[in-house]
C-alpha cells in the first residue's frame, strides 16, 4: 500500500511538471496547430521571471515582509512576461506563417535561439524594462477608446503610447539596475532560485515524504488546468477559440475576429509556458538552456494524447510520469521480487534514469504504430485538415 | 558610397592606431628580445562556458604574471608570452578544428585548454598526428596516456580513491552501504567502475547505482531509488554534472536525504565555484574531494586567491581546476627555460621530473606525464568553502587505474622507449 501510494504519488509529481509544461504547447500546438519550438524558451523567460522577482522581494525594502509570498506574485509576473512576448512573436513572426508548418518550425527554431542569446548577453535588468514596455505598447491601445486610435490622430497617439512605453521600460531597467545589482550585468551563468522556507522540506504521511516543492507544483497544475478547462468551456472567448479551432473560415464568416482570437489564443499558451517555468525553477536551476529540456517531453505529451484534445495531455503527462517511475525506480522488481530471473534481469537493465527514458520512448514509438493519432483523436470533420 | 569607404578608412585608421598604441604600451613595460605566441583552447560560449572560461582568465593571469617577471628565458634571450585565444564553443568537434588552426595556422609551440574528456578525446587524435602539445587542466577518469599530453589534474587515485576510503572508514556514516549517482557519460561511469571494485576490496556494498542523461533535470526516480536502497542512511557518491547537482540537492534536502538523516554525499565535481551557484544551504555538511581548495592555508595558495582576485574581481573565486590550469603554464614555462628551446620533443623531454611548489603544495611531472600532487578531503561549510578534513602526503598518479578490471597491472612511462603508453608492470 504505501509502496503504491508512494509510486503513484512520484508518477504524479513527474507527470504534473510534464503536463504544466504541456498545457501551453496543448493549446498553441493542439487548437492552432502551431508547432511552437520557442515554447521552451517562453518558460525560461517565465523561470527568469521568478529569479527577478524573488531578488526584488529580497532587495526592496517595503517588500521585504512579504518574501515568503514572492512565489505567488511570480506565477501572476511570469504569466504576463511570457504571455508578452508570446503576442510579439505571434504578431510579427508566426501570424505571416499561418498555413506553413515546416517554415513555423524553423522560425520558431531560430527564435528560441535568439531568446536564449538574449538572456546570455543581455542584463536582466534592461531585459525586464524591454518586456515593461513591451507589455504596455503592446496592451495599452486596449484601454483607449477607438475613436481616438482613428485616422491621422490615431497614428500619433499610437505612437505616443509607442514612446511613453519606451520611456517606462528604461525608467524600469534603470531603476532595477541601481537597485539590484546582480541584475545589472550580462552572465551567461546558471542562476538559482531558492524557495521561501515554508516550502522546503516535506510532510511525512503514512510513511512517506511528500516533498513540499512537488506537492506545491502539483497545485499549479491542477489550477492551471481547471482555468484553463473553465475558459474554453464557459467563457465567451473560449467559445470563439473553439470556434476557430474547428472551422476557421465559417467563424470568420459569422462575424468572429479571427485575428484576436489567434492573439488570445498564442497569448494564453505562452503565459502558461511562463507559468510552467516557475514550476521548473523551483526543481532546478535557471539558464538559458533550461526550456530546451523541457520541448521533446513536451510535444510528446501532446502528440501521445491526441493533438488538440486537453483530456489526451493530461491523460498522457500522467501515464508517461507513473511509467517514469515504475521502470526508472525498477519498481516492479520490489512488488514481485521473486519472478523469473530473465525477466528480473530485464527489468533491471531498465532501471536507471537513462534507460528508463529510452524505454518510455520505445513504448509511446510503438503506440504511435497502432494509433497514429493518440489516445483520444479529434473526431468529426475538419475543414483545414 | 564614398561616405561609407570615409567611414571605413577612419574606422581602420583608429582601429591601426589602438594596435599601436597597445603594442607600444606592452613594449614599455619591459624589454624583451622577442616574443612566443600560445594558444588557449577553451569554450567561451555554450554550456560549459561558464566553467571553462573561468580557466581562461587564470592561464592569462599566469601568462601575465610569468611576463611581469621578465618572460621565458631561452638561450639567454628573453620572449615575452603572447596568447590566442580559441572558442572551442562546447562543441567536441570544434575543439579538434580549433587545434589544427592553431597548430599550421598560427604555429604555436604549446596549447592550454579542454575541460570536458569528450573534448579532449576529439583533440587527442590531431596532436598525436602533427606530434604537437597539449596541456590539459582537469582531474579526469584516467584510462589514457598520450605522448602528446601533458595531464594537470588529478586521476581517480588521486581524488576518488582517497575519499572513497574516508567515506568508508573515518566519515560519520562509516561502515555505511553506497549508492552512485552520476551524469550519463564516460567520466562518471568510469569512476563509479572503479569506486565499484575499491568498496568490494574494503568490504562495504554498492546498493545501487544511477546515471542521469546529460540535460536532464528529473531526479525523482533515482531519489525513489535511494530511498529504498539506503532507508537508514549511507553514503552517496555524487558525480553529477553542473546544473543536474541543483536540481539533485534541491530535491534531496526537500525528501529528507540529509546529513542529519545519515545520508552523506561525497561529490567530485563541485568546487568552490559549483557551491556558490547551487547555494551552500543545499550542500552544507556535505563534502568534496580535491587537490585544492581555496581554504587552504599556506601563503601560496593565499597569494593566489588573492591575485585572482585582484585581476578578475574582489566576488571571483579559486578552484581546483584553476590552479591546475595556473600550474601548468608555470610548469612549460620551466620545461621551456630547462630544454633551452622552443622545440616540442626537447620541452617534452625537460617537462618530465620539473617541480613547481603550486598553491597547493609541491607538485612534480612524473614519466607518465601526470603531476604527483596532494589530496585533500573537505567537508563543505555555511560559508560556500570547504572545511578541510584530511590531507594525505603527495600521491603518485596512476595513468591506468589499478583498481579498473580492465587496466589492473598496467603503467606508462614516456621516459623509457620500451615501456611506452601502456605497459604491464
Amino acid at each position: 500500500m504505501q509502496l503504491f501510494l508512494e509510486s503513484l504519488f512520484n508518477g504524479v509529481a513527474i507527470g504534473s511538471v510534464l503536463l504544466v509544461a504541456a498545457l501551453g504547447l496543448a493549446i498553441v500546438f493542439g487548437l492552432m496547430g502551431v508547432i511552437n519550438l520557442a515554447h521552451g524558451e517562453l518558460m525560461m523567460l517565465g523561470a527568469y521571471s521568478t529569479y527577478i522577482t524573488q531578488l526584488i522581494f529580497k532587495q526592496v525594502s517595503f517588500l521585504k515582509p512579504f518574501y515568503d509570498s514572492y512565489v505567488i506574485v511570480a506565477i501572476g509576473i511570469a504569466f504576463l512576461v511570457s504571455g508578452t512576448v508570446g503576442v510579439l512573436l505571434e504578431r510579427t513572426v508566426i501570424r505571416r506563417l499561418y498555413g506553413s508548418p515546416l517554415e513555423t518550425l524553423l522560425a520558431t527554431w531560430g527564435v528560441s535561439l535568439i531568446l536564449q542569446q538574449f538572456v546570455r548577453s543581455v542584463p536582466l535588468a534592461y531585459a525586464s524594462g524591454l518586456v515593461v514596455a513591451l507589455f504596455l505598447g503592446l496592451f495599452s491601445p486596449l484601454f483607449i477608446s477607438d475613436y481616438l486610435l482613428s485616422g491621422a490622430k490615431g497614428k500619433l497617439i499610437r505612437a505616443c503610447t509607442w514612446g511613453f512605453s519606451a520611456l517606462v521600460g528604461v525608467a524600469t531597467g534603470g531603476i532595477l539596475s541601481s537597485l539590484v545589482s546582480k541584475l545589472s550585468r550580462a552572465s551567461a551563468r546558471n542562476v538559482d532560485v531558492t524557495a521561501p522556507s515554508w516550502m522546503r522540506g516535506g510532510i511525512d504521511f503514512v510513511g512517506i515524504t511528500f516533498p513540499k516543492t512537488r506537492l506545491l507544483i502539483i497545485l499549479i497544475t491542477v489550477i492551471s488546468v481547471l482555468v484553463v478547462i473553465f475558459f474554453l468551456d464557459k467563457t465567451a472567448w473560449g467559445m470563439r477559440i473553439r470556434a476557430v479551432t474547428q472551422n476557421r473560415p465559417m467563424s470568420d464568416c459569422l462575424g468572429i475576429s479571427t485575428e484576436t482570437v489567434d492573439i488570445i489564443t498564442f497569448g494564453i499558451g505562452s503565459g502558461l509556458a511562463g507559468v510552467a517555468g516557475v514550476a521548473v525553477s523551483l526543481l532546478g536551476s535557471v539558464g538559458p538552456n533550461v526550456g530546451g529540456n523541457y520541448i521533446v517531453g513536451c510535444f510528446m505529451v501532446v502528440v501521445l494524447g491526441g493533438v488538440g484534445n486537453l483530456l489526451g495531455t493530461i491523460l498522457a503527462s500522467f501515464s508517461i510520469g507513473i511509467m517514469t517511475d515504475l521502470i526508472g525506480a525498477g519498481r516492479l522488481l520490489t512488488i514481485w521480487p521473486d519472478m523469473p530471473s530473465p525477466i528480473a534481469s530485464t527489468i533491471d537493465f531498465f532501471a536507471t534514469t537513462s534507460m528508463a527514458r529510452v524505454m518510455i520512448f520505445a513504448l509511446i514509438v510503438i503506440f504511435l504504430q497502432f494509433r497514429p493519432t493518440g489516445m483520444f483523436p479529434q473526431k468529426g470533420r475538419m475543414v483545414e485538415s | 558610397m564614398k561616405l561609407s569607404k570615409r567611414i571605413f578608412a577612419g574606422l581602420a585608421t583608429a582601429s591601426l592606431a589602438v594596435t599601436v598604441t597597445a603594442c607600444g604600451g606592452s613594449d614599455s613595460s619591459g624589454n624583451f628580445d622577442d616574443t612566443v605566441t600560445v594558444g588557449i583552447l577553451h569554450s567561451l560560449s555554450g554550456t560549459m562556458a561558464i566553467s571553462e572560461s573561468t580557466l581562461v582568465d587564470t592561464e592569462k593571469m599566469a601568462i601575465e604574471e610569468i611576463n611581469a617577471a621578465g618572460g621565458v628565458t631561452v638561450d639567454g634571450k628573453s620572449y615575452k608570452i603572447e596568447y590566442i585565444v580559441e572558442d572551442g564553443a562546447s562543441d567536441w568537434p570544434t575543439f579538434a578544428e580549433k587545434s589544427k588552426k592553431l597548430i599550421d595556422q598560427d604555429g604555436v609551440p604549446v596549447v592550454f585548454g579542454g575541460w570536458t574528456s569528450a573534448s579532449r578525446k576529439a583533440m587527442l587524435p590531431v596532436y598525436e598526428s602533427k606530434d604537437a602539445f597539449l596541456y590539459y587542466p582537469i582531474q579526469y577518469e584516467a584510462q589514457e596516456c598520450s605522448n602528446n599530453i601533458f595531464y594537470t589534474g588529478a586521476t581517480p587515485n588521486q581524488q576518488s580513491e582517497p575519499a572513497t576510503d574516508f567515506m568508508y572508514k573515518r566519515s560519520p556514516a562509516a561502515g555505511g552501504d553506497f549508492f552512485l549517482v552520476g551524469s550519463d557519460y564516460v567520466f562518471p561511469r568510469t569512476s563509479n567502475t572503479i569506486t565499484k571494485a575499491q568498496v568490494k576490496q574494503l568490504g562495504g556494498k554498492v546498493v545501487g547505482e544511477d546515471y542521469l542523461p546529460l540535460g536532464n533535470t528529473e531526479v525523482a526516480p533515482i531519489i525513489s531509488k535511494i530511498k529504498v536502497a539506503l532507508p537508514d542512511g549511507g553514503i552517496i557518491v555524487n558525480t553529477l554534472n553542473g546544473d543536474q547537482n541543483v536540481a539533485f540537492f534541491k530535491q534531496i534536502q526537500d525528501a529528507g536525504i540529509t546529513p542529519s538523516n545519515g545520508y552523506y554525499v561525497m561529490n567530485y565535481s563541485i568546487a568552490e565555484e559549483e557551491i556558490s551557484t547551487i547555494g551552500p544551504e543545499f550542500l552544507e555538511g556535505h563534502y568534496g574531494a580535491w587537490n585544492y581548495m581555496m581554504s587552504i592555508d599556506t601563503p601560496a595558495s593565499k597569494q593566489f586567491a588573492k591575485n585572482f582576485k585582484k585581476r578578475w574581481g574582489s566576488d571571483r573565486v579559486v578552484a581546483d581546476p584553476q590552479e591546475s590550469a595556473y600550474n601548468m603554464v608555470y610548469l612549460w614555462k620551466q620545461a621551456v627555460e630547462d630544454a633551452g628551446t622552443f622545440d616540442d620533443n626537447a620541452v617534452r623531454e625537460a617537462l618530465v621530473g620539473q617541480t613547481f611548489d603550486a598553491p597547493q603544495g609541491p607538485v612534480e611531472v612524473m614519466a607518465n606525464h601526470h603531476l604527483s600532487q596532494t589530496v585533500r578531503i573537505g567537508e563543505i561549510n555555511a560559508e560556500g568553502g570547504f572545511t578541510i578534513l584530511e590531507e594525505t602526503g603527495v600521491v603518485e598518479p596512476q595513468a591506468w587505474n589499478q583498481k579498473h578490471p580492465s587496466s589492473k597491472g598496467y603503467a606508462c612511462d614516456w621516459t623509457d622507449p620500451k615501456k611506452g603508453e601502456k605497459y604491464r608492470m
